[in-house]
């Protein structure tokens, strides 16, 4: 017996440090962000940030509810659209115009939730690209949207009023602020009471259900805030490039947000930010050569499959635990 | 009330396209017994559970709890009510750690867990009472452990805490010693034994000398009817029991 309590005491000191070392790793990712536009482009590093925080809100759903969404473009592409919109023809302020995409997007996801939720596995994952390719439609017939050309020449306009967006600077650390904000919702979120029933349908519903939770409610409201914030980043991105087109709206952005998630290790809170990181970067440098970016991309994501399955950052933690162990 | 039968079935069906798998299957279970379910593989055990804790829906029939008929009532309202079932695979939270496991249990009373924006160290004062129940089951020098890492014995009886943790009027236990070794199977059914104090157990299981030991009443199941019922020693001297259960696989 007393060498089990030496076990216990043991076991609570090493996640005491595991836990200091991501506070440590916070702090440099966030001297790293707040430096960044000094070294890089603002534009780039904009676009990496609004990815980052769609790829993390996807992963709330299928790293933490167990669930795999294949229409998470309808809230990306969905609340571009209504903040172009409200902030080009409505002529409403920034902050309101993506306030009003990320609500446009909740109340999407909440729709959808309903649908799909009843079912599992790859029938969920075929209601939502279904319900998704609606949007797409929508997107693509509706006035407002302008079909092929999207809305275009999105006013940046003025942050409450005083802070001029105009200036790349100005933009960068207000799609930070942004940026953190959703990520700090979704670090919390995994870490609260509701957080801890979530893990716990992932892990074996039956058995959350035999022990009294209404399971479908939690997975709902999962899909709900995963929608909500991609919405955030799907807003901030029709202000960042002005910008709202059927690229955002179309099946193959919900595939990308996957293969970032997975990538960069689904079920862990940094692998999304560093798989969005690295293939925005990926995206953007190919652009530039005569390499078909689709296959390459597509490459890189087989091997990874097939070599680290836990993604990059889900890798480094496996290893950091066993050499602990 | 019912009078002492706290769960009760009446001409309980359950057809899977043709296929009756049970059938108008009339169970009384007394309140505060320890009642065993046995019968030979494919005889409806597992069906009969999932139908009372309404994970498949009946085709026919009727199930009262205390009295109260909850044949249309949803799985985890049927938990609310005071039915907790176990699985027969080992159902824990295995990412989650041993104390998380109970917590989660101790937690859906306290009426916060909807609460995204609160931190999970509000979650902490139950971790006394979830420590107490770990203790009850000789599982306290692992609260920090990974469920996933438990052995097989020790999980079980991580499952029996959790389940514990809900102070259930009633317990549904699936096959709790399917797959153990001989000196788990001593200290789960002593442990079933002392749970059992204040509380109604049902449970399924494969292991007679087991049943003999713990049941005060056994129903024989085979072929998705009821083939008898009564005490061990009257159960296993019935021909047809015999003929349908102990003549086969354990003879």
């Amino acid at each position: 017996m007393a060498t089990e309590t030496h076990g216990v005491s043991r076991e609570a000191v090493g996640s005491g440090t595991l836990a200091s070392s991501t506070g440590v790793w916070m702090l440099v990712g966030l001297a790293i962000l707040l430096a960044a536009p000094f070294v890089l482009y603002p534009v780039f590093l904009m676009k990496v940030l609004c990815f980052a925080l769609f790829a993390c809100a996807f992963n709330l759903l299928i790293g933490f509810a167990g669930l795999l969404s294949f229409g998470h473009a309808a809230f990306f592409g969905g609340a571009a659209y209504i903040t172009a919109h409200t902030v080009k023809v409505w002529g409403l302020s920034p902050e309101l115009g993506i306030l009003l995409g990320a609500a446009f997007s909740a109340t999407l996801g909440l729709v959808f939730g309903m649908l799909a939720i009843r079912r599992q596995g790859i029938y969920f994952a075929m209601i939502t690209l279904a319900l998704a390719q609606m949007i797409y439609f929508m997107a693509l017939q509706l006035p407002f949207t302008h079909g092929e050309d999207g809305i275009q020449a999105v006013p940046r306009g003025m942050l409450f009023g005083v802070i001029d967006l105009t200036q790349p600077l100005a933009m960068y650390y207000t799609v930070l602020v942004v940026f953190l904000f959703g990520f700090i919702v979704i670090w919390r979120t995994v870490h609260s009471p509701f957080g801890q029933v979530l893990k716990a349908i992932r892990e074996n519903e039956p058995r959350a259900i035999s022990l009294g939770y209404r399971t479908d409610q939690y997975k709902l409201l999962a899909f709900v805030l995963s929608a909500a914030l991609t919405g955030l980043a799907g807003g901030t991105k029709a202000i960042v490039f002005q910008l709202a087109t059927l690229t955002d709206v179309q099946w193959q952005m919900s595939g990308e947000v996957v293969l970032m998630t997975l990538l960069g290790g689904m079920g862990t809170l940094f692998g999304p930010v560093i798989g969005a990181a690295l293939v925005v970067t990926l995206e953007n440098y190919l652009a530039a050569t005569n390499l078909p970016v689709p296959v390459v991309i597509g490459t890189i994501f087989v091997v990874c499959v097939l070599l680290f399955r836990r993604g990059i950052v889900g890798e480094i933690i496996a290893r950091m635990r066993s050499r602990r162990g | 009330m019912a009078g002492d039968v706290i769960l009760e079935t009446r001409g309980l069906t359950k057809e899977f396209r043709g296929f009756v798998a049970v059938r108008d299957v009339t169970l009384r279970v007394r309140r505060g017994s320890i009642h065993a379910l046995i019968g030979p593989n494919g005889a409806g055990k597992t069906t009969v559970f999932n139908l009372l804790t309404k994970f498949l829906q009946p085709s026919a029939g009727q199930i009262l709890f205390n009295g109260r008929d909850i044949t249309a009532v949803k799985p985890a309202d049927v938990a609310r009510m005071g039915i907790i079932r176990s699985f027969q695979i080992s159902a824990v939270f295995p990412h989650l750690t041993v104390l998380e496991n109970v917590r989660v249990s101790l937690q859906r009373p306290l009426g916060n867990s909807f609460h995204f924006w609160r931190p999970e160290s509000g979650l902490n004062r139950l971790n006394g009472r979830a420590m107490e129940l770990l203790e009850d089951v000789g599982l306290a020098g692992y609260a920090d452990l990974p469920a996933a890492e438990l052995p097989y014995g020790r999980k079980r009886a991580l499952e029996i805490a959790t389940t514990l943790a809900l102070e259930p009027e009633m317990m549904l236990l699936d096959e709790p010693m399917a797959g153990m070794g001989h000196e788990d199977i001593g200290r789960i059914a002593a442990l079933i034994k002392r749970v059992s104090a204040n509380r109604t157990i049902l449970m399924v299981e494969h292991n007679l000398s087991v049943v003999s030991d713990l049941s005060d009443w056994i129903t024989v199941l085979a072929r998705g009817e009821v083939l008898a019922e009564g005490a061990y020693s009257d159960v296993s001297r019935h021909p047809k029991v015999r003929e349908a259960y102990m003549g086969s696989a354990h003879a």
